[in-house]
């Protein structure tokens, strides 16, 4: 056996990072199914087999012997931990939260939060940077109101939340912060047991309420919190940085409201930001004829995934915000895929076009070249965004 | 054209009631989907809902006229 490819399976290539790295279009081109190292932080090197076509991808994230729940550790409440007929129980309660017309029915709220961004970011004028004063700030707002965070905790909310999730504070930090939100969560839920709130954890509470612990609904509302909160930044900031620099395609997304829906859809499937999904196989299982045996990581690469022409008779390695309708993998696929799809739309929806009508001169304070984008992190971000107009 | 969704399959993320509302909804306690018009007019929407259900629990099937009793006139908004 020759020796295995350490390769950070999130890679992005380092000339355009919003396209997947070389060797990752090289196993897409590929038959065989190939096994890499992971460096991982959380788990240290480990060995997986790497999955990179559309249809493979498809194929493994929708079959149940494919575990989400050993790849990580265990937090209860938090649908990831869990996989089969626990996941679904669970699942089942929440959906009913996360559909489209009650995320239709957040869109005045959202467009509220949108606006007074907008007014934030032109007082502090050009020069700043877009990360911090819109791109974090929105999904914050947006969380706290459907955790139901009273208006004078927010700003502390926000920092416990930003340090907690925030790569670059140190382990000691993050851990401090993290076990804060623990107890501000707790606090949370004891008043939502207390008088439901009228919004979303509030909701849970009252309608399964006696189907869960308040561990796991302390759980669900982290959850809600670290899957909401880092990939519509990263989102916004990653689909801004491209934007600016195609300003061709910027100005249908700023001009065209009819345009909007299909557009982000676009700037989903081109961007990728969570950019791989980890599992782990149950049982052996066969994939075009190749075996992944029992116990084996399996790495699904939705970004290399989302590129992948076959079949499509498309040019999957261009952003075009016009592009007829397109199935994409963004938000995952299958038990797992994202609950707050539909909430993350309508939140991208409502920023764009918004923020390009507001600052129709809007640019890069900075050359694209030195733009600093996360490139192999998990969610694919960018650290600073400085802009001007 | 004939609309026929598969419930059990349905990942109730409400892909299609966001791409044509006047044919699916979804059910307020789990948001599994709702069919409104197994008929209804031709559109794109439709075929557009089906290509892009996530969990293919759509199926469409062309040229079938609309059967008795259902409306021929399109409903709902077209934004
Ligand atoms: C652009 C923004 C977003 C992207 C790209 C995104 C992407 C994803 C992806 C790829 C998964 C699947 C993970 C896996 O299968 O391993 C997922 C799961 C999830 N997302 Fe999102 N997400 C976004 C926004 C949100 C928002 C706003 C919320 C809620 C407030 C949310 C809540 C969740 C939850 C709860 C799960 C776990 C579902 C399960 O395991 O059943 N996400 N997301």
């Amino acid at each position: 056996m020759p020796e295995l490819k350490a390769l950070p399976i999130a890679a992005r290539a380092a000339e355009c990072p919003f396209d997947p790295a070389p060797e990752l279009r090289e196993m897409l081109h590929e038959d065989e199914l190939r096994r890499i190292k992971v460096p991982s932080p959380l788990l240290g090197e480990f060995e997986a087999v790497a999955v990179t076509r559309y249809d493979d991808a498809r194929s493994l994230l929708s079959d149940d012997r494919l575990l989400t729940g050993q790849s990580l550790p265990t937090q209860p409440g938090n649908l990831l931990s869990y996989d089969g007929a626990e996941h679904s129980r669970l699942r089942r309660m929440l959906t009913g939260f996360f559909t489209t017309k009650r995320a239709r029915a957040l869109r005045p709220m959202i467009d509220d939060v949108v606006a007074s961004r907008l007014d934030a970011l032109a007082a502090a004028g050009p020069g700043t940077d877009l990360v911090q004063a819109f791109c974090a700030p929105i999904p914050t707002q947006v969380i706290c109101e459907l955790l139901g965070v009273p208006y004078a905790d927010r700003e502390d909310f926000r920092h416990r939340a930003e340090v907690a999730l925030d790569v670059n504070a140190t382990r000691e930090e993050q851990i401090q912060k993290a076990t804060d939100m623990q107890a501000y969560m707790a606090g949370l839920v004891a008043r939502h047991r207390d008088e439901p709130g009228d919004n979303l954890l509030g909701g849970i509470v009252r309608d399964h309420g006696d189907e869960l612990t308040d561990i796991e609904l302390m759980g669900i509302g982290n959850m809600l919190l670290i899957a909401g909160h880092e990939t519509i930044t990263s989102m916004l900031a990653v689909a801004i940085a491209l934007l600016l620099q195609h300003p061709d395609q910027l100005a249908i997304v700023r001009d065209e409201p009819s345009a909007v829906d299909g557009a982000v859809e676009e700037l989903l499937r081109y961007c990728t930001p969570a950019t791989i999904l980890p599992r782990q196989a149950a049982a052996s299982m066969c994939v075009r004829g190749q075996q992944i045996e029992e116990g084996e990581r399996v790495v699904v690469s939705i970004l290399a995934a989302n590129r992948d022409p076959r079949g499509t008779g498309r040019d999957l390695d261009r952003l075009d915000v016009r592009r007829p309708p397109q199935p994409h993998m963004a938000f995952g696929h299958g038990p797992h895929q994202c609950l707050g799809q539909q909430l993350a739309r309508t939140e991208l929806r409502a920023a764009l076009p918004a923020l390009f009508a507001r600052f129709p001169t809007l640019r890069l304070a900075v050359p694209a070249d030195e733009v600093d984008y996360k490139t192999t992190a998990l969610v694919f971000g960018v650290r600073t965004l400085p802009v001007a107009w | 054209m004939r609309v026929e969704v598969d419930h059990t399959r349905c990942a109730a993320v409400g892909r299609c009631a966001g791409i044509a509302p006047e044919v699916f909804d979804q059910r307020e306690d789990d948001g599994v989907v709702i069919l409104l018009d197994a008929a209804p007019p031709d559109s794109d929407r439709v075929r557009e809902a089906a290509l892009l259900c996530p969990a293919a629990a759509i199926v469409v099937h062309e040229n079938a006229a609309p059967t008795p009793g259902t409306p021929i006139t399109p409903r709902g908004s077209h934004v």
